[in-house]
């Protein structure tokens, strides 16, 4: 493509954005696990997609799900990717970024919201999870909420364990998991599953 | 029905196309302001595209209604001269006809984008094809239907 074409389509963007046209910005980041794909509407982050999940498919899915005018934009992303960088090299526990949860409805919603609010460092069962979105009998379908997170990483779905403590299930595979407990001190790197 | 792919698609499968026309209709000087006309109006409209199957073509369309409207634009425009002629000047674009534009644009998406490109653009039958994505071949036979089809209309 010539340099004209990509200036224009650079112009273009941030006319996009200034005219409330893009309505799913997006981009890819690095991470320790693999490169990340992150997008955000004008609400918020509306999901994270961890390195062995299909960009190509995820983007088509918020196409059909939230809105078709999906357009790269890295630097509507900059924070996300500032907050990221910062919890992966482990100085950040909290983070500060408003979220989009319109890809989850009813009770998975609630089940995300209370996992929002696991501290860092900490973990909580699914048992304990299905009771705080108000119905503790729902264990299986807390963890199929858990599966279901479009938010991953920042929701942080990879504190919810077995009653007992097994790992459980991780989207982004259990090495995963795994590696990002070991990040925030809640396993010691030697303990295997 | 198909379902519409997100626009980043469509930036990165048709945006040189989209600029080698309207460089070649607006020149290079204004293609930018015609490039950014278009694809907003078409990121305006995205969303209630019906149907997808012709991206390419709906979008070429566009491109093109933005070229005559810089035209038009740059034809209002006062030229300043030295010295008012006398005569009417009998050649040059001709009048646009709304009730001709009208009727392009009630043509299927082809054959509207084959007309536009062919007597909009002055597009050859070659560079038609290779806008809309398909044979030399199948862009003759669009135009041929939509002229025929526009000689039924106004007739």
């Amino acid at each position: 493509m010539s340099t004209a074409t990509e200036k224009s389509i650079e112009k273009l963007k941030m006319r996009a954005a200034a005219e409330g046209l893009l309505d799913v910005a997006y981009t890819t980041a690095d991470s320790p696990f693999g490169p990340l794909l992150l997008a955000k509407t004008e609400r918020g982050l509306v999901r994270v997609g961890l390195p062995n999940q299909d960009a190509d498919e995820l983007l088509v899915d918020l196409a059909a799900r939230v809105s078709p005018r999906v357009l790269e934009a890295p630097k509507e992303l900059d924070e996300v990717r500032r907050e990221l960088d910062l919890y992966f090299e482990g100085k950040l526990d909290r983070f500060d970024l408003p979220l989009d949860w319109r890809l989850s409805g009813g009770f998975r919603q609630r089940v995300l919201r209370a996992i929002d609010r696991i501290p860092y460092g900490q973990t909580r069962s699914y048992t304990e999870m299905a009771r705080k979105a108000g119905n503790e009998r729902a264990v299986r379908a807390a963890g199929t909420a858990c599966g279901s997170n479009p938010i991953p990483l920042v929701v942080p779905c990879h504190r919810v364990l077995r009653t007992g403590g097994a790992l459980g299930g991780y989207g982004g595979g259990l090495p995963m998991k795994e590696g990002l407990l070991e990040l925030e001190g809640v396993l010691d790197g030697k303990r295997k599953p | 029905m198909t379902a519409l792919p997100p626009f980043q698609t469509i930036l990165d499968e048709h945006s040189a196309a989209v600029m080698a026309i309207l460089q070649g209709a607006v020149g290079r000087d204004s293609a930018d302001d015609c490039f950014q006309e278009t694809f907003l109006a078409a990121l305006r409209a995205y969303p209630k595209l019906g149907d997808a199957s012709n991206l390419r073509g709906w979008l070429l369309t566009i491109a093109h209604r933005k070229a005559i409207d810089h035209h038009r634009a740059r034809g209002r425009a006062p030229i300043p001269v030295a010295e008012v002629r006398e005569v009417a000047v009998e050649d040059g674009i001709p009048e646009h006809d709304p009730g001709l534009w009208a009727a392009v644009g009630a043509l299927p998406p082809k054959q509207r984008a084959a007309v536009a490109l062919r007597y909009g653009s002055d597009l050859p039958h070659g560079e038609i094809a290779a806008a809309l994505g398909c044979s030399p071949e199948a862009a003759r036979r669009s135009l041929h239907e939509g002229l025929k089809r526009l000689r039924k209309e106004l007739a």
